[in-house]
């Protein structure tokens, strides 16, 4: 102990403070301050990079999800689209189908009707010709028969004893 | 590339350090080996303390002269005025130094005051009695903490910068420092001093771990500097930690140590307690920190002595065997004290930090 005492130098002492000091407030000021203050700041922007990174992949999942289920409901949708549109056809289709029966049964009818008319018409008119002609024929036959009073005289007296009077 | 440049300059300077200095200072073959012995003690002694100028090495010339190489550095002194001159006037205490009208001589390490003839006198337990000035050298030991200190600022302002340019991502060799600065803001100072507290005492303790871990390197480098193994230092550096500690002290802290019991006894019931209790805390105030001071200066110094002794022993046997078995014990000796260079240099940040703990913390009151 005595010789550790006996060899403590002062100036030793004295400048290692110096130095210790003068090395401490320097590199504080030009080394120390701006490496913690860079590594801090590193380690915040690392800190925030991955929290973002985590709250990115959780919104690119609810996009995902999302998108799922839009396609799953347009899916849906145009099955529903489709369905409807079959039936619809299928509905138009027998639609047209009745009208145009009923159309055609109507025009039917309606022709049937018409002939009948166009029927009763020509029956009627033939009847009336054959009528003239028939009495034409037998104006012309009488004409003919009466043509001399012989002969006059003898239908006459033919058709008297025809009719025979009693 | 001014980086790549410093990087072969301090490789060159290591090597042939390295190679050169642990055998011109021992090979002094002709010697008895009695002699040998004490001159590596001697040696080893001269190393642990600090000197006048940076050496080298230095060997024994033909003329039976040591001859030292070295960079001499600058004596100040305090002596009825300033006195500064070279370490080179002092010639390792084998000649006096004339500076203005005052003579200096260095004896056992230290400078005293003498005659133009260089008279020492001493007393009969053989303590040198001559006049000692005030003695503010810049010494092998302030030479290394200066150059540390250049290192480290040269080090981690470059670390500092590459954060703005490289947005944020340390390049080159911030990459192998920034997971140490981390480390210590999340092992040492988050824990011990708490979240919200710790960001004031960080600059303290990362520039005492810094400090002290590339000292304790640098310690093991043929430089031969031994500074984190000097008590002067490893006192100034626990004094810190001391005042820290107190001047960041909250009244929880204070309240601590002299009312330790609080509230849970009647007030008349605690004073035969505190007659032991509060003087054991208001010691341990001082201790915490002189188990520091202690712990840094035994372990530095206790390596340096091993390793040195082992390198010393392959000079001492100079046998086929005996030789590469000192030589791999150094070698193993050296690799562990890799790993204590970095454990002081931890364990003292650590236990700095847990003190801050202490000083820093605020519980609800019971």
């Amino acid at each position: 102990m005595e010789k550790l005492i006996s060899e403590f130098s002062v100036g030793l002492f004295f400048w290692q403070t110096v130095i210790f000091i003068g090395l401490l407030f320097i590199l504080r000021k030009y080394a120390w301050g701006p490496i913690l203050t860079a590594v801090n700041d590193r380690e915040t922007s690392i800190k925030d990079a991955l929290a973002s990174a985590v709250a990115a992949r959780k919104e690119m999942e609810n996009l995902q999800s999302d998108n799922q289920r839009i396609l799953k409901e347009a899916r849906a949708e145009k099955e529903a689209l489709l369905k409807e549109a079959q039936s619809t056809r299928a509905q138009l289709i027998s639609a047209a189908k009745e009208e145009a029966q009923a159309e055609a049964q109507k025009i039917l009818s309606q022709a049937q009707e018409a002939i009948q008319n166009e029927k009763r018409a020509a029956i009627s008119e033939l009847r009336e010709q054959v009528g003239s002609i028939a009495m034409d024929i037998a104006e012309k036959v009488l004409k003919k028969e009466l043509e001399n009073n012989d002969k006059q005289v003898q239908l006459i007296n033919q058709l008297l004893q025809d009719s025979d009077l009693k | 590339m001014p980086s790549a440049l410093n990087k072969l300059l301090l490789f060159i300077v290591f090597t042939t350090a390295f190679f050169s200095a642990p055998y011109s200072l021992f090979a002094s073959d002709n010697e008895p080996s009695n002699d040998l012995k004490t001159e590596i003690k001697e040696y080893i002694s001269h190393h642990l303390e600090d000197s006048y100028d940076f050496s080298l090495f230095s060997y024994t010339n033909d003329e039976n002269e040591h001859v030292y190489i070295g960079i001499p550095l600058p004596v100040i002194l305090w002596d009825e005025g300033l006195q500064i001159f070279s370490s080179s006037k002092l010639h390792h205490g084998t000649s006096v130094a004339q500076v203005g009208d005052n003579y200096y001589k260095l004896d056992h390490g230290k400078i005293y005051k003498t005659d133009a003839l260089g008279t020492l006198t001493y007393d009969e337990s053989h303590h040198t009695i001559n006049a000692a000035p005030l003695d503010l050298s810049i010494t092998k030991g302030v030479a290394s903490m200066l150059l540390i200190a250049f290192l480290m600022f040269w080090l981690f302002k470059s670390l500092a910068k590459t954060y703005s340019i490289n947005k944020g991502v340390p390049a080159g060799v911030g990459r192998f420092f920034e997971p140490i600065v981390l480390y210590i803001r999340d092992e040492i100072a988050r824990p011990n001093i708490g979240d919200k507290k710790h960001g004031k005492y960080m600059s303290f303790l990362l520039t005492v771990f810094f400090f002290i871990w590339f000292l304790n390197l640098v310690g093991l480098t043929p430089l031969g500097v031994n500074v984190t193994g000097n008590i002067a230092v490893t006192f100034g550096l626990a004094l810190l930690t001391f005042v820290i500690t107190n001047f960041t002290g909250t009244k929880d802290y204070w309240l601590h140590i002299f009312d330790p019991l609080g509230g849970s006894m009647k007030w008349y019931a605690k004073i035969p307690l505190y007659i032991i209790l509060i003087p054991i805390e208001v010691l341990g105030i001082f201790i915490k920190p002189f188990s520091l001071l202690i712990r840094l200066y035994a372990n530095m110094q206790a390596g340096h002595i091993v390793l040195m002794s082992l390198i010393g022993l392959m000079f001492i046997f100079k046998s086929w065997l005996g030789s590469p078995l000192s030589f791999g014990l150094a070698f193993a000796i050296s690799l562990i004290e890799l790993l204590v260079a970095l454990l002081q240099a931890y364990i003292f940040t650590m236990l700095s930090a847990l003190y801050f703990g202490f000083a820093a913390e605020e519980h609800e009151h019971h």
